[in-house]
């Protein structure tokens, strides 16, 4: 298992290096000069800071050299510097990060609130008013834009009942009930969408998993019908739900992007957009970075839960 | 022209089931809601099609009243089925002609995501070896980026068109398609009909042509019909964050952003309708995409 462990995690490092390769890359494609006239457009500069901020980004040096300072100052928790606010990259997303992961997390235990208990009710009693009515509230779920949602439901509650979201954010072990006020709704429209699809999965999953022999051998055993589902049959079914949440982990994240747009939440996400939006590139790189760590983690961390959930991974 | 390559390979095997059983007529037995959902389909791409004849105004003009002001932010009635907006533009026929942009993004960019991740995922899955590795670490890495986060990189760098969404899209398509591909081709290449073709002489391409893509069809079908309402949504998503089709080309996103966004405590309709719209459509795209995936998967049509 140990084996297993250390491959997969050498594999995601890999992944990142090519994901920060990427990321590189893709903003030097732009000629050089464009990074120096954001900054000029930024603020009037004189011709000694052009001069620094050239040398600063390296833009002289060849394409290798640029990458492996950047790589080394990236390794070193240096993402550079904002090109509009010029404060250092990695303090502003450290100020953000606490409140994007909140979200994500959030999101995802309303999401698995919602999807394991329906997609059970969903699978034990098939094809009955139970299980059509949850399979269409998903696939209406899951037509719903969260952008659409989150607009809609902003101007609604600000009409009827003059609430708006509340302003600066404290983490949940500061203040958990100003917390929850200000994220519960965000993370309740980002985690309605991702429980539509695992409700859908762990149905299915569960379908499946209810006509293997084992499951038969246990109601044989006279089992009660509710220890087969929890104990025998609910923790095989997870598998591919488990992978599903690897996978909808991106839904989550842009998710969490357009929601903190709307709701004016001071996460990763407004700020990738706004530094989108300003061309501010050393910006754009590091959010982005962050956004792609957090997918590479969350992958590596479910393919380690297999070996939880299949013991079979366990003895390979 | 490699497409077309494609296109005349795939058609091949699926001509023998369409004369016993037209498919349609199997759609609206076994699948009624995939059958509505198709005609709600149908008559989008009609709209979007018929655009300046369905429309009662044009969408781009300022439409003034008797004292020659524009009439802003109309409330729905008889002249103005869905209001108007802040610039006295008619909100039900710029939804009209949003169904074009919606339309053309979504097909064309699930077009080239599947034909990417398809060419991919039939090299990758039929060499193995070094390529396979070299692949799908490159599959990895793009899929190590949220749809959305990837897209507005992008977009950022290279601009907002509608051409570069079409392709962003795609690029967010195309990884996830060439593991699906990737799969069918690694458990299809063992079959005996393979090793027969190639103890025959048929050199790699005619193998992978003939003898595999036919199989590889009906998941790639399968991909992009749940992949259409996706790439309508992102298409959404990024016209509302202001880095879609560049305005004031009418799309449903952008509809619901900017100004309209401003003025929505006076003007609750213009959230609505636009929405709904793109509701409607990702969900007759979505009940079109099951009834399509539980016809087409075998594993799925034996349960």
């Amino acid at each position: 298992m140990w084996i297993y462990i250390v491959r997969r995690t050498l594999q995601g490092v890999l992944v990142l290096c090519l994901v920060s390769l990427t990321i590189f890359s893709l903003v030097r494609s732009l000629p050089g000069d464009a990074i120096i006239m954001q900054l000029d457009q930024a603020a009037a500069l004189s011709k000694e800071d052009l001069a620094r901020a050239r040398q600063e980004l390296g833009l002289d040096r060849p394409f290798w050299q640029q990458y492996g300072i950047w790589i080394r100052g990236v390794l070193h928790g240096d993402l550079g510097h904002s090109l509009t606010s010029r404060k250092p990259v990695s303090a502003e997303l450290g100020k953000r990060v606490t409140l994007t992961l909140h979200l994500a997390i959030l999101a995802l235990c309303v999401a698995l609130l919602i999807a394991i208990p329906v997609g059970i009710i969903s699978a034990v009693w098939q094809d009955t008013v139970m299980d059509y009515t949850g399979r269409l509230c998903a696939i209406i779920g899951l037509s719903f834009p969260d952008f659409w949602l989150a607009t809609v439901i902003i101007t609604f509650m600000a009409i009827w009942w003059r609430w708006m979201p509340p302003m600066g954010f404290e983490p949940i072990w500061v203040d958990p009930v100003k917390c929850l006020e200000q994220l519960f709704i965000p993370a309740l429209i980002i985690g309605a969408r991702l429980s539509a699809v695992l409700m859908r999965m762990t149905r299915s999953a569960l379908l499946e998993v209810l006509r293997e022999d084992y499951v038969r051998t246990a109601r044989a055993k006279g089992l009660r019908e509710r220890v087969i589902i929890l104990k025998h049959a609910l923790k095989n079914a997870c598998i591919p739900v488990v992978t599903l949440i690897g996978q909808q982990f991106s839904v989550l994240l842009g998710g969490a992007v357009i929601v903190e747009v709307i709701f004016l939440l001071p996460g990763v996400g407004s700020l990738t957009l706004d530094a989108v939006m300003l061309r501010d590139y050393t910006m754009v790189q590091g959010a982005v970075m962050f956004f792609a760590t957090v997918m590479v983690g969350i992958n590596l961390l479910v393919d380690v839960s297999y070996a939880w959930f299949d013991p079979r991974i366990r003895y390979r | 022209m490699q497409s077309e390559k494609l296109q005349s390979q795939t058609a091949t095997p699926q001509q023998p089931r369409q004369r016993t059983r037209p498919r349609w007529r199997v759609l609206i037995r076994r699948k009624p809601l995939g059958a509505i959902s198709a005609v709600i389909l149908c008559g989008l791409i009609a709209t979007a099609v018929l655009a300046p004849v369905i429309a009662p105004y044009d969408p781009y003009r300022f439409n003034l009243n008797e004292r020659g002001l524009p009439i802003r932010l109309q409330p729905p009635d008889a002249k103005f089925l869905f209001g108007t907006d802040t610039h006295g533009r008619d909100v039900l026929s710029r939804i009209i002609y949003g169904a074009r942009v919606s339309l053309i993004v979504g097909f064309l960019s699930v077009a080239i995501g599947t034909l990417a991740g398809t060419l991919i995922g039939l090299v990758s899955g039929y060499w193995e070896g070094s390529i396979d590795q070299a692949l799908q670490r490159l599959v990895d890495t793009l899929m190590a980026f949220p749809g959305i986060v990837l897209a507005l990189a992008v977009l950022s760098v290279f601009g907002q068109s509608l051409p570069n969404v079409i392709l962003v899209i795609g690029l967010v398509i195309a990884p996830g398609a060439s593991r699906v591909v990737r799969g069918t081709v690694l458990s299809v290449k063992h079959n005996i009909y393979v090793d027969a073709a190639r103890a025959a002489g048929a050199s790699s391409w005619r193998i992978i042509l003939r003898h595999i893509l036919p199989n590889v069809f009906a998941p790639i079908l399968i991909i992009a019909s749940v992949w259409l309402g996706n790439a309508i949504v992102i298409e959404a998503a990024l016209s509302f964050l202001g880095l879609g089709t560049p305005p004031p080309t009418p799309t449903w996103g952008g509809m619901l952003s900017g100004e309209g966004r401003r003025s929505l405590e006076t003007a609750p309709y213009l959230a609505i309708f636009p929405g709904l719209a793109i509701s409607i459509v990702v969900l007759a795209f979505n009940m079109f995409g099951d009834a399509v995936r539980d016809l087409l998967d075998p594993r799925l049509r034996t349960h």
